[in-house]
């Protein structure tokens, strides 16, 4: 069984009195598509930004690669391989499309390549790769235009596409699905599996059931800040406890207890 | 060239680069408004290690620059600390402390001022504000540009996105103390006389606008911000009663009509697009 790229042990996270995480523990193999999902205030993202360094765990763990990230700096992590894209969409309103991708290769190493005047040479590496990129994605149409004009699904795509120059080799994505149109959907899906292909693992927050089916093998549920289920996705839709979080309690009971 | 030119245009290179100064940290997202104490700085140094200490034009000048730096540097730690409209009044009272200092300070001349013996020309104070404007161009092409913008746009995505925060931010208020410590430098060469009063209030208030008005988007903003501040006055000469009154409706004006500065992305993308139709600028 290879080693989890990212594993968390019994993590907990509490907001003054109330619970947000409790005991969370689950593994994310290397190279897999793996969902997150639960009704809303499961505290999803709340997990997201303990595994991201927004803020610190109050109890257990986050490993990376077996490492412990305890202390790690939030803005370290990324260089370590770790990307994000947000629940709401955070592109930088004031920068161009491919500026924002840009600012996805910032966490690679190397002060020299900090000072390479790339907006005042008509060509340079990182740029032709920021516009391969966005090429590939179709994006192409939209480089030179400033973020803050452009449509909620175009904008959904432009992050993923920065979270994934960083070369991350797990990408967290928060709703990526989120807002989108069902043929806007499938095509993410199949960019996604493309990501995928290349090895990248995958780590989604979302709620789009038959998104989640058609793209993750891997599932994690939560309710109420615990973890319920984590297993096959196909064992999800029967589980007691799945069930029980989404339709409630008396599911199975139905109207006859009710009369 | 006539002497009034002159004078005009070495006061527009000396405003350029202190708007300059005061833009670099307003594109990583923090107004200062304690121009005219980095400026002041700037000036004084110069006249201490001129006049006192006997270093040439160059040597002094550059330490001048070093000087306003250094202070940005240090000022830079309790400065971050606020948010805000407090970290406006911050860097205000810190405007307010280096005033209060030199106006007590026998060694500065207090409120007598200090009188240089050394003086340079227009020429030089432009080529210098040229050599300004080509560096920040170069700077804010740079990632460590893109990085003080996305500072500016969003502090938490950028330190996900493995920005360092308070060392792009600590650097902006160095090295625009740097260049407001530069252009007090190049003041008092210039007019060979350094005198506390000048670097009033108004002074800091008003460099801000150059830049404000200008717009913090891009490089262009605070050169163009600048060039209207030090001309548009100056021009309007002619009705010398109504000079002020113009230029103040002028200024509300322009921020209705442009909240965001003259020079904006949109406009310059514009522009682009119309002289170069098919180019997609990126």
């Amino acid at each position: 069984m290879p080693e989890p790229i990212l594993r968390l042990e019994a993590v907990g996270k509490h907001f003054g009195g109330v619970v947000v995480l409790e005991d969370v523990s689950f593994d994310v193999r290397a190279g897999s598509r793996h969902a997150l999902i639960g009704p809303n205030g499961a505290g999803k993202t709340t997990l997201f930004n303990v595994i991201s360094g927004v803020f610190p765990p109050d109890e257990g763990r986050v490993l990376l690669d077996g490492l412990d990230l305890a202390g790690v700096p939030s803005r370290r992590r990324i260089g370590m391989g770790m990307a994000r894209s947000f629940q709401n969409i955070r592109l930088m309103p004031h920068l161009s499309v491919v500026e924002n991708v840009m600012l996805g290769q910032h966490a690679r190493p190397g002060l020299l390549r900090k000072l390479k005047p790339v907006g005042l040479l008509p060509k340079s590496r990182e740029r032709d790769e920021a516009l391969e990129v966005l090429d590939r994605f179709g994006l192409d149409a939209y480089r030179g235009q400033v973020v803050a004009n452009l449509p909620y699904g175009i904008r959904k795509k432009i992050e993923v596409v920065r979270a994934l120059m960083a070369e991350p080799r797990l990408l967290l994505l928060d709703e990526p699905a989120a807002g989108l149109n069902s043929t806007e959907t499938a095509a993410l899906r199949d960019f996604l599996m493309e990501v995928s292909a290349r090895g990248v693992t995958l780590l989604v927050v979302e709620h789009d059931m038959p998104f989640v089916n058609s793209l993750c093998e891997h599932v994690t549920v939560m309710n109420f800040g615990r973890r319920i289920y984590d297993g096959p996705a196909a064992g999800a839709r029967e589980d007691e406890a799945v069930l029980d979080a989404y339709l409630g309690t008396h599911h199975k009971k139905g109207a006859s207890d009710a009369a | 060239m006539s002497g009034y030119m002159a004078g005009v245009l070495a006061i527009l290179g000396i405003n350029v680069i202190f708007a300059y100064g005061i833009y670099l940290t307003a594109a990583a997202g923090q107004l200062n408004l304690g121009g005219a104490g980095f400026q002041a700085i700037g000036a004084y140094a110069a006249a201490i290690l001129s006049v006192e200490l006997g270093f040439g034009i160059v040597s002094t000048i550059v330490l001048a620059t070093l000087a306003g730096a250094l202070i940005g540097f240090l000022i830079a730690f309790p400065i971050l600390r606020t948010r805000g409209v407090y970290m406006v009044l911050a860097t205000f009272a810190f405007a307010e402390v280096v005033v209060g200092i030199i106006l007590n300070s026998d060694t500065l001349g207090g409120a007598m001022g200090m009188i240089m013996f050394d003086y340079i020309e227009t020429p030089a104070v432009l080529w210098t504000a040229a050599g300004v404007v080509a560096f920040v161009f170069y700077l804010m092409s740079t990632p460590i540009g893109l990085a003080m913008r996305a500072v500016h746009d969003d502090e938490p995505v950028a330190d996900l996105m493995g920005v360092n925060n308070r060392a792009i931010q600590v650097a902006a208020f160095a090295s625009g103390g740097a260049l407001a410590g530069l252009s007090g430098a190049l003041y008092a060469f210039y007019f060979g006389f350094v005198e506390v009063q000048y670097f009033n209030a108004f002074l800091s208030i008003f460099v801000l606008l150059y830049v404000l008005i200008g717009g913090t988007q891009t490089a262009w903003g605070p050169l163009i911000g600048a060039a209207f501040f030090t001309l548009i006055p100056e021009a309007l000469r002619i009705g010398e009663d109504w000079r002020f009154l113009i230029f103040g409706v002028l200024i509300v004006l322009m921020m209705i009509v442009r909240p965001e500065g003259i020079v904006t992305r949109d406009a310059i993308d514009r522009i682009v697009a119309r002289l170069m139709p098919g180019d997609r600028r990126a």
